[in-house]
C-alpha cells in the first residue's frame, strides 16, 4: 500500500467524519467548526488530485472568508440549541430514506464506471505544468475569460444585495 | 506507481453530497442548512476534480473555481436574507416560516 493510499484514507475518513459533526451537532457554532474542519481535509483530498491552487483557494475561500461569514450571523443572532437529531418525526424519517436510496445509487452507478486510465500522466512535462497557476491563469484568461467577468458582476450583485437585504433602513 | 483510482473520490463526494442532502432534510436550523449545501457543492467541487485529474484536463479546476465564487456570493445573500427574517420573526427555525405556504 503505497503513502498516497494511507493519506486518501485518512483525509476521507477524516473528512466524513467532520462533515457528520456538522449534521449531528446541536450547537450551531460546533456545526461551524465542523465545517472548517471538513473544508482542511477536503483541501488535503484536493491536494492528493493533483490540485494545489484549488486546495490553497479553498483554505482561503471557504475556511477563512465564508466560514468567518457564517460564524459572525451566529454570533450576532446569538441562537439557542437546534432540535436534538435523536427526535424522529415522519419528514426526518422520509428524508434518512431519500438520503440512503441516493447514496447507494450513486455508489452502484460509480462503481459501474469502466477502470480509470490516467496515462496522461505518464509524461512528465504535462504532469507538471497540470493544475498549476500559470496554466490556470492561461486557460482562464483565454478561454473563459467571458464566466470570468460575469462571475466577478455576480459577485458585485451579491454584495449589493446583501447590503440591501441586510439593512433595515437604506 | 499506484494512484488512488478515481472511483475512491467519486465514492467519497457521493457520501459527502448525502451528508449535506441529509442535513438540508433533518436539520431545522436555516444557518445549519446553509453549511450543508455548502457541503453539497463542495461534494461537486471534488467530483469536477476527481474527474479533471483522470482526464489531464484543468477545464475542471476552472469549474470548481467558479463554483467556490457562486458559494461566496450564494452565502452572502443567503445570510442577509437569514438576517432579515430573524429581524421580522425573531426566529430562524424553518418550521416556524412557513407564511408562504398558505
Amino acid at each position: 500500500m503505497s503513502a498516497e493510499f494511507v493519506l486518501f484514507w485518512v483525509f476521507a475518513i477524516a473528512t466524513a467524519m467532520s462533515a457528520l459533526g456538522v449534521i449531528v451537532t446541536k450547537n450551531p457554532i460546533a456545526s461551524a467548526m465542523s465545517l472548517v474542519a471538513t473544508f482542511f481535509f477536503l483541501a488535503g483530498i484536493y491536494v492528493l488530485l493533483w490540485a494545489h491552487t484549488v486546495a490553497v483557494l479553498q483554505v482561503m475561500v471557504y475556511a477563512g472568508a465564508i466560514m468567518v461569514l457564517f460564524l459572525f450571523v451566529i454570533m450576532l443572532l446569538s441562537l439557542g440549541e437546534d432540535t436534538s437529531m435523536t427526535k424522529f418525526s415522519p419528514t426526518r424519517i422520509i428524508g434518512g430514506v431519500a438520503t440512503a436510496g441516493l447514496l447507494a445509487a450513486l455508489v452502484l452507478a460509480f462503481r459501474k464506471l469502466p477502470e480509470a486510465s490516467t496515462g496522461w500522466a505518464a509524461s512528465v512535462d504535462q504532469l507538471k505544468a497540470f493544475g498549476t497557476l500559470s496554466q490556470l491563469g492561461d486557460v482562464l484568461y483565454k478561454q473563459w475569460l467571458f464566466p470570468f467577468e460575469a462571475v466577478s458582476l455576480l459577485l458585485l450583485v451579491a454584495i449589493v444585495g446583501a447590503v440591501v437585504v441586510a439593512k433595515p433602513r437604506i | 506507481m499506484q494512484l488512488v483510482p478515481t472511483q475512491h473520490y467519486l465514492i467519497l463526494a457521493a457520501v459527502l453530497f448525502c451528508l449535506g442532502m441529509l442535513g438540508v432534510l433533518v436539520r431545522r436550523n436555516a444557518l445549519v442548512v446553509f453549511m450543508c449545501v455548502e457541503l453539497m457543492l463542495n461534494a461537486a467541487n471534488l467530483t469536477f476534480l476527481a474527474f479533471a485529474r483522470e482526464r489531464g484536463d484543468v477545464t475542471g479546476h476552472l469549474s470548481a473555481f467558479f463554483i467556490i465564487a457562486v458559494a461566496a456570493a450564494e452565502a452572502a445573500v443567503g445570510l442577509a436574507i437569514v438576517i432579515a427574517v430573524f429581524r421580522s420573526r425573531g426566529t430562524v427555525n424553518i418550521d416556524e416560516l412557513h407564511t408562504m405556504k398558505h
